[in-house]
């Protein structure tokens, strides 16, 4: 029934394009020249730390901000300036925004009723909506009689009971625990691929925003820093806030010593040297300092796996290490004094290294991502 | 309804603790000696001789009448400070913080004045060669002055002036307690300015309209000087009625039985209020 609904209404899923916005507030540029397109039906994620702009970009796109400078269009219309009541976008606030005094069916029934839908029809699509997302019995009770879970699809349902043409989620998950946060997020995912919306979610939270995303858009400072799909946002960060900001990281900073193109050699600060791949978009020459970033679980043990054809090899002391479950953390400190930080397969058939232990890993010149070029 | 009956299981369970009443006891004892002692008193003379100083209150004409113009005019003046507060509140609650505490600085102002130098300000402004008769000669508009003074006009005038901020406070309160992403998300969800007011505000801020409709209303009831300055005893009101009773004729058994009255009638008025209240929340 729901895929009628999805399929008869022209209005579902608009194609969103924001052209260029810049907003400031006083000496502070919250957006600065912001552009971003999202396809038809396409869930992607704005992820940025606190102040990096991503909710300034969603109050200009659903219009409780009017940028400086700059479009927001929905279907190639120009929304910019529209009055926010009339640009059919449906918003998940932070703390679910119910109106307190509303039963839950009134509060889905609220954008219907603005828009002078016909009572029978209210009753039916609010029904409909609630037994979406699993709520069919507590239509009538009063948000603060929910849990927090319950009022987070109640606001679901109520941004989506309207059939918008975009879906706006501004960090929906943040006061929810873990294991219903988990839920939340492949429960979301499963409405918006239902009703085929297109959708733009906010979050901080990286490992949030790499399981739920077709795209992600990472934002810094008002900036859009690096725009790709999960795996490419966390194999190949462009810089090195990217690198950073989205899971755990070695960076190395070093001098290129020779090569280009396909394969440089990067003499590290500590002196050891390393084999790293070229990037077709970021040229390096040699003399130039760079910056080199290695994800944790890139290492290999070579006493586990002495056939590796790694290229580089990283010899030291374990000063910490920690069993994560799937894999066992380590903390390496190198002759030259180069901290590493290392994530090794776990299991019966792999071995611990303990506090003091010496440990050889390696890893490839393509897990070495440049980042950076000074 | 679940946040009152939380707030009273609190309050009993506070008066279970020793400390709590230890410490009310100086109130208490102030409160019983200044206004439970002559209360007791009041009552105990208004009863003297049976019911026939209620049946001269309650059947006489005049008494009644007045009865019922204090209440007509505490409804008006409620009714004006309502209207007039409201929309203060609203924008002291809304606006800026400068601006707040520039708004915030005219509404409590006439608060820290005195009644009495407030109703002589507009005693002077009203008057027959007051300011505003004066304007209105001087330019042409008039040829002789309005008898502005000592009329119903003047004493709703000079109460809603008094009144004013104990409306506004309440209702301010309570719409700063509104999370400001509540309008928001009702404009995304199309509603207009108007629906705004009338679905989010409105209802949100009932408490506190209660409240303030509440104090003035309450107030208003026994208002003494400012009718009795600006009315220039032409207007009577209860309070003044009862003031006369025991100032000129010295009629304290009949000034208790009238005081009675206002006290029976006022704390029926404020339960019936707090009533209306109470099940509209459980609705």
């Amino acid at each position: 029934m729901s895929s009628d609904r999805a399929s008869s209404s022209p209005q579902q899923s608009g194609r969103l394009q924001v052209d260029a916005a810049s907003k400031r507030f006083g000496h502070v540029e919250a957006l600065s020249e912001v552009s971003l397109s999202v396809a038809a039906g396409e869930f992607v994620t704005i992820l940025g730390p606190s102040g990096s702009g991503k909710t300034t970009l969603l109050k200009v796109i659903a219009g409780f901000e009017i940028a400086d400078t700059g479009r927001v269009l929905i279907d190639q219309a120009d929304i910019t300036e529209l009055d926010p009541a009339l640009r059919n976008i449906g918003m998940v606030f932070q703390n679910y925004a119910l109106f307190p005094h509303m039963s839950v069916a009134r509060n889905v029934a609220y954008p219907l009723v603005m828009r002078g839908t016909p009572k029978a029809e209210i009753a039916a699509r609010v029904g409909q909506a609630l037994e979406m997302v699993e709520l069919g019995g507590m239509a009538e009770r009063l948000p603060k009689q929910l849990s927090g879970g319950q009022q987070q699809r109640v606001a679901l349902a109520r941004a989506t009971v309207f059939q918008p043409r975009l879906l706006l989620l501004d960090e929906p998950f943040g006061a929810l625990d873990r294991k219903l946060r988990e839920q939340m997020q492949i429960e979301v995912r499963r409405l918006q691929r239902r009703l085929g919306l297109t959708t733009l979610f906010i979050t901080h939270d990286q490992e949030e925003a790499l399981v739920m995303s077709d795209r992600i858009v990472v934002m810094d400072k008002g900036r859009v820093l690096q725009v790709g799909p999960p795996n490419e946002i966390y194999e190949a960060p462009a810089n090195p806030f990217v690198a950073d900001f989205i899971g755990e990281s070695n960076i190395f900073v070093g001098v290129v010593e020779a090569g280009g193109g396909n394969l440089l050699r990067v003499r590290l600060e500590q002196g050891p040297v390393i084999e790293v791949a070229g990037r077709a978009d970021l040229a390096a020459r040699p003399g130039q300092r760079v910056r080199v970033m290695v994800r944790p679980e890139r290492f290999v043990d070579l006493a586990a796996d002495p056939n590796s054809a790694s290229a580089n090899r990283i010899d030291g002391r374990v000063t910490d290490s920690a069993y994560i479950g799937v894999s066992d953390k380590y903390r390496v400190v190198t002759a030259e004094g180069i901290d590493v930080l290392m994530r090794l397969p776990s299991g019966p058939s792999s071995r611990r290294y303990g506090e003091g232990e010496l440990i050889s890993a390696g890893f490839h010149a393509a897990d070495a991502r440049l980042i950076a070029v000074q | 309804m679940t946040i009152a009956s939380t707030a009273a299981t609190v309050a009993g369970r506070s008066w279970l603790r020793p400390g709590t009443f230890t410490l009310t006891l100086p109130a208490l004892l102030l409160l019983t000696l200044l206004f439970m002692l002559p209360l007791v008193r009041l009552f105990s003379l208004s009863f003297a001789g049976g019911f026939g100083w209620y049946e001269k209150a309650l059947t006489g004409g005049l008494y009644t009448v007045i009865l019922y113009r204090t209440f007509e005019i505490a409804g008006i003046v409620t009714f004006f400070c309502l209207v007039i507060g409201y929309p203060v509140a609203f924008l002291l609650a809304t606006t800026t913080p400068k601006w707040r505490a520039i708004g915030f600085a005219f509404v409590m102002l006439p608060l820290w004045t005195s009644v009495l130098v407030r109703t002589y300000a507009w005693m002077v402004l009203l008057g027959r060669n007051g300011i505003i008769n004066r304007m209105l000669i001087d330019s042409g508009l008039l040829d002789t002055p309005l008898s502005l003074l000592n009329s119903r006009l003047a004493v709703i005038l000079g109460m809603v002036h008094v009144m004013l901020p104990f409306m506004i406070l309440p209702i301010y309160s309570a719409l700063t307690r509104i999370d400001p992403d509540l309008p928001t998300a009702a404009r995304g969800l199309g509603a207009s300015a108007l629906r705004i007011l009338t679905t989010i505000y409105l209802p949100l801020s009932l408490r506190g309209i209660v409240a303030g409709v509440t104090l003035v209303f309450v107030v208003s009831l026994g208002f003494y000087i400012t009718p009795a300055l600006l009315g220039g005893g032409k207007v009577m009101m209860y309070a003044m009625v009862i003031e006369q009773q025991v100032r000129e004729f010295l009629a304290w058994n009949f000034a208790g039985a009238l005081s009675v009255i206002l006290l029976a009638v006022t704390l029926v008025m404020f339960w019936l209020l707090n009533q209306g209240v109470a099940r509209h929340l459980r609705d």
